[in-house]
Order: structure tokens, then sequence, then C-alpha cells
């Protein structure tokens, strides 16, 4: 209860709340995007490329927001590039590029600054959530929130049968950069909250969660939004109660609702289906 | 077929469609992809996978509305599978699936259907039902082109026929394309050689 007392009290821990719940659900959100198009490697690829991004905002003084949002999109044509001009394999790509950036990032980061702490960007902090990070995560996600609900009917079939979306003339290439672009402000605005490293964990987890209880793209987004949410919440309540890492108890947080999904799903999960093998079984 | 429609780069040459770039009359053209294209786990049902179909006529920003929905429902009944609406489409056998999606192209009420290999690995009712969906469709009017490749049943199912094999061999009425020596050449003498046999209906 201490920690709804807290909660009253502390303005710094109401903005630490806000902002890990809006994280919680844009990550949500785009995630479900990410995991239906197999994009998840691309998601973990731009979480972690943005970290040049940020060193070079620190350097020339200006919001991270900027440089990561640069970033990500570099990273993200760039990976484009290189498996359409080569033989080389769409994800061996975003190896390549994606761990030439992190390490450029870290480079920078060690070297040109001090003024940057480089494990809160890794491993994120949420209490150390300023005014601006919260303003700026919820600017970011009105916009994304915007475009996933003016735009769903487009992302929903270009996702699903891009074939058919192209044949009736809708501009897949270009709705998949709008989706990185997506995924590259989602993880800006992350940053704080989860840290570059566990990024791809909020992207992926609750909407593959989500994904094991239901069969509605719709109702996939709510619930991984919720999961993401809860998990945030969960994050906050530990790193603020004991002292714990933000990042890593959100995640773990994430993968404890993985795992009750992945046990319990009414369809999917593993318990009712080996009941089921067994009914049938005994039945014949 | 897939090279006409603009879906992958052609070699060279022009592709018109009802006189005009295949560009312009996009919307007026409905295409059934081949099934193992797809992923079948995708979270949706029946019923909203046959609603996409109306997605070209809404343009962006407008989302269906209680008129659409009951038009899937109808272009559903039209295949017979409207009690399977709420089932998620991986549940179904892959003759179901194939009508889905054929329902999906009558919601998109084209004058032009493109069918990719519609009869690969389904069963003989679902191939029925099918193709009196397409002879309906013809005799509303519509043009029906399917990639086929089952000599067989060519003679039943189809009014006219082309045949190639890297190059042109034959086009035109089917009594007049599908003889002995056309075949022989489009499968180069031996029967061993299966290249893909283009025909229209």
């Amino acid at each position: 209860m201490s920690f709804i007392q807290d909660l009253m009290h502390y303005e710094f821990l109401q903005k630490a709340l806000f902002t890990s719940v809006m994280v919680g659900i844009l990550c949500g959100v785009i995630g479900c995007f990410i995991v239906l198009r197999g994009m998840a490697l691309m998601g973990d690829a731009i979480s972690h490329a943005v970290l040049p991004g940020v060193a070079i905002s620190f350097m020339l003084d200006i919001n991270y927001f900027y440089g990561a949002a640069v970033m990500g999109l570099l990273t993200s044509i760039g990976i484009g590039y290189i498996s359409q001009n080569s033989r080389v394999k769409s994800d061996s790509s975003i190896g390549i590029v994606f761990s030439a950036f992190f390490a450029l990032g870290i480079l920078l980061i060690t070297k040109a600054s001090t003024a940057i702490d480089l494990t809160q960007i890794l491993f994120g902090n949420v209490l150390a959530v300023r005014s601006s990070d919260m303003w700026l995560t919820l600017i970011i996600g009105a916009i994304v929130l915007l475009i996933v609900i003016l735009f769903y009917k487009e992302f929903l079939i270009t996702t699903f049968d891009p074939t058919m979306a192209e044949a009736y003339g809708l501009p897949i290439r270009f709705i998949h950069y709008v989706i990185m672009i997506l995924l590259t402000l989602v993880t800006v605005a992350s940053l704080q909250t989860v840290g570059v490293v566990l990024v791809v964990a909020m992207l992926v987890t609750p909407a593959s969660t989500a994904y094991l209880l239901t069969n509605r793209l719709s109702t996939m987004i709510f619930l991984s939004a919720f999961f993401g949410s809860i998990s945030s919440v969960a994050g906050l309540y530990f790193s603020s109660e004991y002292n714990l890492s933000s990042g890593a108890v959100i995640v773990l947080a994430t993968t404890v609702l993985f795992i009750l999904a992945f046990i319990f799903s009414p369809k999917q999960g593993v318990l009712w289906r080996a009941l089921r093998t067994r009914k049938n079984k005994a039945a014949l | 077929m897939k090279a006409v429609l603009g879906l992958i780069p052609k070699d060279k040459g022009e592709v018109k469609v009802l006189n005009q770039p295949v560009k312009l009359v996009r919307k007026r053209i409905a295409y059934v992809p081949q099934r193992n294209n797809l992923d079948w786990d995708f979270p949706i049902n029946v019923f909203d996978t046959v609603l996409l179909g109306t997605y070209p006529h809404l343009g962006i920003l407008r989302k269906p509305k209680a008129k659409h929905k009951e038009w899937a429902m109808q272009c559903l009944k039209e295949v017979g599978m409207e009690e399977y609406s709420h089932q998620q489409i991986g549940e179904l056998s892959g003759g179901q699936q194939q009508r889905v999606f054929l329902a999906r192209a009558l919601a998109q009420n084209a004058e032009l259907f493109f069918l990719d290999e519609p009869f690969v690995g389904i069963d003989v009712s679902s191939e029925k039902t099918i193709i009196q969906i397409l002879k309906k469709l013809r005799d509303r009017g519509k043009t029906v082109f399917v990639v086929h490749h089952d000599l067989t049943k060519v003679e039943d199912y189809f009014d006219d026929l082309i045949l190639l094999n890297k190059e042109l061999i034959e086009s035109g009425p089917v009594q007049k394309v599908f003889t002995p020596e056309t075949i022989t050449q489009a499968y180069q003498s031996s029967m061993t050689i299966l290249e893909k046999v283009g025909v229209g209906v």
C-alpha cells in the first residue's frame, strides 16, 4: 500500500507511472504488427541502432529523440538496401547493420562524452523520467496511435496479404517504411523506461502472448497493449520498492504473462492441448 | 500471371487490360493468390477475410459499414461457407480456404478475376462449387482467368485457352487450341516435363 501512498505524494513517481504505461501500450500496439510481419529481429535491430543517434544528439546538444529517429530510419533503409541489392539474406543483413551501428554508438558514448550514462540508456531507468521525456512519450504516443487507428485497414491487409494489397494498388513498400518509422518512434519513447537492449522484449512478448489468446487482430492489439502496460506498472513497482532495474523487471513481467498464456491459453495452450489429445486417444 | 498484374518485374513489353495500362484498372481486377503464399495462422476469421474484399473500393481512411458487411456475408453465402464465418482461416480444409478467398474476390465486385492455380490440393466438392461459381460469373459477363495444369478437366471447365511454355504456343477457343499437336508442343514430346499451362475461361 505504501507504493500507492508514494504515488500520491511524489510527482516523479506519477511521471514514471504515466510514461511506463504509455510505453507499454505503444510497444504492445506496434509489437503486434512486428510479430505478425515476422520482423522481431528488425525491432531488435532498430532499438540497438538508435544508440549512435543518442550519442550524437548529446554532442550537438539537441534532444536525443532527433538523432535516434534519424539513425533508426537509416538502419531500416540500410538493411533493406543490402538485402535487395546482394545475395545476403535479410536476417544476415539485419545482423550486419545493427551490430555496426551499436558498436559505433558504444564508442561514441564512451569516448566523446561523459555526460551520458551508458547503463541508463542500455537498461533504462524509469524513475529518472523527466517532464520533457514524459511529454515526448505522450506526443509520440498520440501520433503513433492516431496513425494506427486511421490506417488500421491498410496495415491489416498489407500484413496479412501483401500480394492482394499490391494487386489493388496499395503502396506496400511505403507502408513498410511507415511501420519502420513508427517502430523507431516507439523505440525512442521506450529508451528511458526499458532501455535499448530490452525494447525488443516489450515489442515481441506482449504481442506474442496476445497472439496465443485470440483470433482477431483488433482484440490482439488491445490485449497486447494491456499486457504491455500492466507489465510496465509491475516494473515500476518493483524498481521503486526494491531498487531493481526497471527494464529487467518489466521484461520478466511480460515473460511471466507469456508463460501463463503458453500453458493455459484455451486454444493454443500446451495444457489444454495435451488434455485434448488424451481425450481423443481415450475416445478411440 | 503475377507479371501481368505488375506484381513482379517483367522483362519487357507493356500490359494492357480493358484497353488501359494495368495501373489504371487495378480496382476492376480481383486476384486470388496461390494458397501457399499466405500465413494461415494470422489472427483473422473467415468473415473478416471476405470483408477485406470491400477494401479496394472503400479507399483509405474509410471503414467498412453495415452495408459492406452485409455484402461480404452475401458473398460468403454464395460460396456456401456462411456457417464457418467465425472460424479462424487456418482451421479450414484447403478447399474451404479456396472458397473463402473466392468469396473475397466476389466481394471486390470486379470485372476481371485472376485465379492462380485455384484447384491445387483441394477436394472434389469444393472444386465443383468453385467451377460453378466461376461459370456463373462468366454468365454475368465477367472475365475469369485461371492458371491451371490439370489437362483432364480443360474441356469441361474452360471456353478459351492460352497455351504457354516459355513462349506462346497457341491461344483461342478450347476446341481449336486443345489438340494433341499443340499439347505435345507445349509439353515437349514426352509428357514428363510439366510446364505451367495457362487457361482462360
